[in-house]
């Protein structure tokens, strides 16, 4: 792609730098040869690649805080990166960098059941977590779909939401404390095993920050006890405004249930024809609503929620008779990334959220930009938060299909700020929204964003070029922008 | 109008920070005891106010930061909704500014989340007096650094917080407190296993005599976790989660100065428990004590948590738990970033931030 995140630094002898790492790596903790780091070169978004410099795999905190070091006093950039499921291209490579895999950091260290706690490394998988909690009755909460694959550290660095968020909160709001390495190689704690810590929220500070503050070294989490009885309703509707009425008439009832997921008809096609969820073809939207909790409680709830649903216009409103139909029911919803990936050679996948009200709106406005750009789109909505993922679908190899798709994806995250939203609910912003970060933020706020990035990394070299963009760049962007007249940049009322 | 006053805070700020004129930014000073005191030049944001959205069905509320506590409360009320993270008030004029700056979270807090978890989006002024907006009106957000969360607690040190998006939860529609005539050993066995079980508990305390426990949830829900815990039903339970809340119990009423103790909730702290007041399933305890503090302090980073000097004598200093040296450093780069001439509360925190 054509966002030249690399700053040109004179040429580092690659050689004198592999020959220090030695000092306190052992060779098989370092690649450096294209065929080794090429696994390396690209995260979930993999449209944006570049083949690292050095990889390095350490294996201990002490080799970690050298490794820092050495990136310090030699003043190369380093990126870290856990399973390279992100979607942003957060944990690109930097071509003159050090890449710094946190994979060998596999161990889970205490689960603590009286305070209902797990001690974690950064390189566990999200879902391991909850398996070793399993035998203790309790899980931990925040399931990104790609939760079998992706890394506590990378949850922690992109505060990754799931479909339980609704009820359970993101990452931000299930963690106790982290072990964090500096760029200078200092070890700081932050948060604690309590409920807070003294001096500022650093742990909120940390969480989403993208690699751009501290490598995560150590992840204490919350554990929460297992919901006894677990429900899932699933609502058919032949127009969206009608499901998006459902939706707010279930908050406006004082329900907040576990998930509360939408998809359009486009996703619905695409996910039955993978996962044999048995959806309504036909239907224009479905909404998917789980419950969890006592039985007496669930199913209490789970008749008041069908009730809702019918008056709110439901053509068709299925209960999960049974684990094995729940099951199915989530199958599609879980595997319609893929799903949508078999109907095109490629797609993209959005981020934004929006005010819940203005769905219906988003979402015609999203199908007139589908027709002027000639690219189709399937919706697949957090509905109860509000977070919208649109995938359009293309094919690159057609040559600038992928240009007038990253347009397309630029155009609904600015649709998404102007409706007061936001351009990134979960998956960050990476390389691949920075430009929209100009629309979200000015420029003083943006500066005071480098000015925090600058407390923790005063030369910029942890994960550089990433997540907030420089201003230069937004003039740039700015200006191209008003060229093409896409955009307006009223000045907004401040207060 | 209120617009108007917005625009005069930062042109005081910004002339403030010309000058390096210190300032001590006021709401309704009813958490004035709280904290170390500021002997600067009062910037009152308390004629900043006014719920400026709130969309029930959306579950957030915005407000400018001088809107009273008590009628963000009624307005959510009217709707059937709620601040889940129970701010306490400490007073009738209790502003949703202060709320938000000093951080503070009532019984609910182990269970739903404290005032940070709820915290969507602030607008702040900064030291040099430029108005900023981080986070938003959506519940899922993350562009950018998490200003809006570390603004929380951070006691004006950072900004000066003149708006404020919540995100708030339905009130539930079942509530009943259970009373246990357990000791302390009792509780600190009782409780984990309570806590382990799924059962919709939103506040759990032990007063040195009883347990008190506090269900919240459908009728259902909360029916079925009463069968499992057995107990008696306390009548007057709201008063008493509200006198807790405001330190209105008479526990709260001696002279020593009073200790705040945050700690991993089923820790033993001997020298302290039999004194005190555990709430929070354990995890906050309240300590009348004359002890120096560093005696409290070292204590209780044993096991990994901080006490502070929740209330002690006028004119207070050095409340909190030391930082280590490098979170101090850390905490005055951090600062610098947003307050580079320290003038908004400085000491406020700590000295030198
Ligand atoms: C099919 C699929 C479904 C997905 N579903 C969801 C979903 O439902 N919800 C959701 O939120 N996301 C989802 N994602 C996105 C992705 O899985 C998450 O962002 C995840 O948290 C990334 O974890 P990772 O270990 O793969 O991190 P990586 O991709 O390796 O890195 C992500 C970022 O974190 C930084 N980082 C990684 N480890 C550390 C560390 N130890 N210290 C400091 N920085 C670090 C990197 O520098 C990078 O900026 C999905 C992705 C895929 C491919």
């Amino acid at each position: 792609m054509h966002k030249d995140i690399t700053t040109s630094r004179a040429t580092v002898d690659k050689r004198a730098v592999l020959q220090q790492l030695y000092d306190f790596l052992p060779v098989s903790a370092v690649l450096h040869e294209a065929e080794d780091t090429r696994p390396y070169e690209c995260d979930g978004l993999s449209a944006y690649r570049q083949l690292p410099w050095i990889v390095v795999l350490p294996e201990t905190v002490d080799q970690v805080q050298r490794v820092l070091s050495f990136c310090h006093s030699q003043h190369l950039p380093v990126v870290a990166r856990g399973a390279g499921t992100g979607l942003s291209a957060g944990a690109l490579p930097h071509e003159e960098g050090i890449l710094l895999s946190l994979a060998r950091f596999n161990k889970i260290i205490d689960i603590d059941t009286d305070n209902r706690c797990a001690t974690v490394q950064p390189g566990v998988r999200n879902l391991a977590i909850s398996e070793a909690a399993a035998p203790y009755g309790l899980f931990y909460a925040p399931d990104p779909s790609s939760q079998i694959a992706c890394t506590i550290g990378g949850n922690v660095a992109e505060n990754s939401g799931g479909v339980h968020c609704l009820k359970y909160g993101l990452t931000t709001h299930n963690l106790l404390q982290l072990k964090i390495i500096t760029l200078e190689g200092e070890a700081l704690t932050i948060g604690s095993p309590g409920l807070d810590a003294p001096g500022y929220d650093l742990l909120a500070l940390m969480t989403g920050s993208e690699g751009l503050l501290g490598v995560i070294v150590e992840v204490t989490v919350k554990l929460l006890p297992r919901p006894e009885h677990t429900q899932v309703i699933l609502a058919a509707y032949d127009n969206v405004e009608s499901a998006g009425t459902a939706v707010a008439a279930v908050i406006a009832a004082g329900l907040i249930p576990a998930g509360l997921e939408m998809m359009d008809n486009p996703a619905i096609r695409a996910a039955e024809a993978y996962a044999h969820a048995s959806y309504p073809t036909d239907a224009a939207a479905i909404l998917l609503c789980e419950l969890d909790g006592t039985a007496a409680e669930v199913d209490s709830q789970s008749v008041q929620i069908q009730e809702l649903f019918k008056q709110s216009g439901a053509v068709d409103v299925r209960v999960a008779e049974d684990e094995a139909q729940r099951q199915r029911f989530w199958a599609g919803r879980k595997a319609a990334f893929p799903a949508v990936g078999r109907l095109s050679p490629d797609y993209y996948c959005m981020d934004g959220t929006i005010p819940r009200k203005r769905l219906a709106e988003v979402l015609k406005q999203i199908g007139e930009l589908s027709a002027e750009y000639g690219l189709p789109v399937a919706n697949v909505f957090h509905a109860g938060d509000g977070n919208l993922h649109p995938l359009i679908l293309y094919d690159a190899n057609k040559p600038g299909e992928l240009e007038r798709t990253e347009e397309f994806g630029g155009r609904i995250l600015e649709l998404c700020v102007a409706v007061g939203g936001t351009i990134t609910g979960e998956h960050g912003v990476g390389v691949e929204k920075i430009d929209q970060m100009c629309v979200q933020f000015n420029a003083t706020e943006l500066a005071q964003f480098h000015r925090i990035k600058a407390a923790f990394d005063n030369e910029g070299l942890l994960n550089p070029g990433k997540a907030i963009p420089t201003l230069h760049r937004c003039a740039e962007f700015g200006a191209m922008h008003v060229h093409h007249g896409k955009l307006s940049h009223p000045e907004l009322d401040r207060f | 109008m209120s617009s108007d006053i917005g625009q005069q805070l930062c042109e005081q700020v910004h002339d403030a920070s010309k000058t390096g004129t210190p300032l001590s930014i006021r709401g309704g000073q009813s958490k004035r005891f709280f904290a170390n005191e500021v002997n600067a030049i009062p910037l009152d944001v308390s004629g900043h106010y006014g719920i400026t959205g709130y969309e029930p069905t959306e579950l957030v509320i915005t407000a400018r930061a001088g809107t009273l506590l008590a009628d963000i409360k009624s307005s959510l009320e009217n709707s059937g909704q709620m601040l889940a993270f129970e701010p306490p008030s400490f007073g009738a004029d209790a502003t949703l500014g202060g709320t938000i700056a000093t951080g503070l979270s009532g019984p609910r807090r182990p269970f739903n989340g404290a005032a940070r978890d709820f915290v969507l989006g602030v607008r702040c002024i900064n030291g040099n007096g430029e108005s900023l907006r981080f986070g938003g009106e959506v519940i899922k957000n993350v562009a950018g650094y998490d200003v809006a969360r570390l603004m929380t607690g951070a006691l004006g040190t950072l900004g000066v917080i003149t708006e404020v998006s919540l995100k708030v939860l339905p009130k539930p529609r079942y509530e009943t407190t259970l009373i246990f005539e357990f000791d302390l050993a009792d509780s600190f066995q009782r409780i984990p296993r309570w806590l382990e079980k799924p059962m919709p508990v939103s506040a759990l305390c032990f007063d040195q005599q009883r347990l008190w426990l506090r269900l919240s949830g459908t009728e259902e829900g909360v029916k079925s976790a009463i069968k499992r815990l057995g107990g008696e039903n306390a009548t007057d339970a709201s008063q008493f989660w509200h006198d807790l809340n405001e330190q209105k119990l008479d526990f709260f009423a001696k002279s020593e100065p009073l200790w705040r103790i945050s700690v991993p909730a089923n820790s033993r702290l001997p020298e302290f428990d039999k004194q005190a007041f555990l709430d929070w399933g354990g995890a906050q305890r309240w300590l009348h004590s004359e002890r120096p503090a560093p005696e409290i302090q070292d204590r209780v980073s044993e096991v990994g948590g901080h006490a502070t000097l929740f209330r002690g004598v006028s004119g207070q200093h050095g409340v909190f738990q030391p930082l280590p040296a490098e979170m101090l450093a850390l905490h005055k780069r951090l600062k610098q970033a947003f307050d580079p001439r320290g003038v908004l509360n400085p000491g406020r925190m700590y000295a030198g931030i």
